[in-house]
């Protein structure tokens, strides 16, 4: 449901090119654009990644801090996720506090993480109730080319793939922090498959063109049992459930392609 | 479920689900402010999910939180494909929800009380809107997960369908499931925003039937 003139007649053209098979630029519909991952590009982050997803760019930067658990969660350290639509990056982003769409972005990708247990929250609690490391996520969106949430949470991973943890120890219930760093303690890779519907057709990792005209959008994340751990629907349109069941099947298939670039061993 | 019960909306609607206690009010189609927001071909939808500071155990803070922010938009998205937007070019309607008594599963609540509210206002719908969550409680898949078993709970499916379309126009999901079992849950929310579904109409004819009554009886005197 776009407004303008010029955005009527590209819908026409992708949506006619679609529905033979193919893309503007030359992907499959179920081909996602070229990934460059970076790790360790901000030295003074504990943990750091910048992905280019075709034009996409964004740089993850992870900081961990003290302080105190959550009241239900007494022995767990506590994950935090926020994301910056930096102006830089878009004529369309704006200064200011996070507007609903970074809200949502950080949220998805928070989801992600969290509920596939990704990070061993357990192993960050110094002292119960008192002391726990704080890990900081911060998605920095620098080019907007489409699909932030796929290149947002690919990168979060491998920024905590590469994450240093001070090496402590508590004395008189407080941390102390002792010389080196050990990893962060990660066990599980969540990663997200991104589809636009476009007059009912499927196709992953919509570039910026084809989510301006999309009539709808589902993300599912899976971890690696590919089990699913999340799933944001987004956009005005709808989806069948049959839609939804075959999204399944190709993130089944796509999220195992897209760890290996990730998750190196 | 209750329609019309606000004086100065254009609609309203009230839903008791177990002790969830929602409200939901429209106004509009109105004029657009500030006017750049307004589209040439097409209503907009503006969309505010509120908590009350009283509606759960710990006093939430009135101000709108991330999590007040992202429901605002996925609601507003499980909303907008149900109406027929072109039909008001240059307009805004608002639909305001505002939670009194949260036990999980108030974005479902918030939609389903939504839906009645824009019918309410008179607004032309494609199809009523009705949401339910389904989720997994220890091992066992449930429907409409109240507060305990949604934060104990293994996984959590918000849902929402435009049942008549078969049209799923609200999935998130956060935990873990395997997809059989995933399957098996959007099968059986289908099922709750059935029941749902049910009830909205039931609600909506039993306001406008008895209006539709009293105003033949005008006539008769006339």
């Amino acid at each position: 449901m776009t407004s303008t003139i010029v955005a009527r007649v590209k819908q026409k053209r992708i949506a006619e090119l679609i529905a033979s098979g193919k893309r503007l630029d030359g992907r499959g519909l179920t081909d996602y654009r070229d990934i460059q991952l970076e790790a360790g590009v901000i030295e003074r982050a504990e943990g750091s990644a910048r992905i280019r997803l075709g034009k996409t760019e964004v740089m993850v930067g992870i900081k961990i801090d003290i302080g105190e658990p959550f009241p239900d969660v007494p022995n767990q350290g506590v994950l935090t996720v926020n994301a910056e639509l930096v102006p830089l990056a878009s004529p369309t982003f704006e200064p200011g506090p996070p507007n609903e769409n970074a809200i949502e972005l950080a949220r998805v990708v928070d989801r992600g993480i969290r509920e596939s247990k990704a990070i061993d929250l357990e192993k960050l609690c110094a002292v119960p109730g008192k002391k726990v490391f704080i890990v900081f996520v911060d998605l920095y969106v620098l080019n907007h080319a489409g699909n932030l949430i796929d290149a947002s949470a690919m990168a979060a991973l491998a920024a905590l793939l590469n994450t240093k943890m001070p090496k402590f120890e508590v004395k008189d219930g407080e941390i102390v922090k002792k010389p080196g760093y050990t990893q962060l303690p990660i066990k599980n890779y969540p990663i997200p498959v991104t589809f636009a519907k476009i007059d009912n057709t499927f196709i992953v990792d919509p570039w910026l063109e084809e989510e301006e005209i999309m009539d709808a959008r589902l993300t599912m994340t899976m971890d690696k049992d590919s089990k699913i751990c999340a799933i944001q629907k987004g956009c005005c349109g709808y989806f069948t459930k049959e839609q939804i069941l075959e999204a399944t099947k190709i993130a089944h298939e796509k999220t195992q392609e897209l760890r290996k670039l990730v998750v190196k061993d | 479920m209750e329609v019309g019960i606000l004086a100065n909306a254009d609609g309203s609607a009230y839903l008791e689900q177990g002790k969830n206690k929602v409200l939901a009010a429209v106004y509009g189609p109105k004029e657009v402010h500030p006017k750049h927001l307004a589209q040439a071909d097409r209503a907009i939808i503006r969309c505010r999910y509120h908590m009350a500071p009283f509606s759960v155990e710990e006093r939430k803070s009135p101000a709108p939180s991330r999590r007040e922010i992202e429901l605002s938009k996925v609601i507003r998205e499980a909303l907008e494909p149900a109406i027929f937007l072109e039909y008001y070019p240059q307009t805004a309607i608002d639909v305001f929800i505002e939670i009194l008594q949260a036990d999980g599963g108030t974005r479902c609540a918030g939609i389903t009380t939504a839906a009645l509210a824009l019918a309410d206002a008179g607004i032309p719908m494609r199809d009523l809107v009705a949401a339910c969550a389904a989720g997994k409680v220890e091992g066992h898949l449930v429907l409409d997960l109240q507060d305990e078993e949604d934060k104990k709970g293994e996984a959590d499916i918000p849902f929402a369908l435009m049942p008549h379309m078969n049209a799923i126009t609200l999935l998130q999901m956060d935990g873990s499931l395997t997809i059989d079992e995933f399957e098996q849950l959007l099968d059986l929310a289908t099922e709750g925003c059935k029941q749902l579904y049910t009830l909205q109409k039931e609600t909506l004819k039993e306001k406008y039937v008895t209006v539709g009554e009293e105003e033949g009886e005008e006539e008769v005197e006339a």
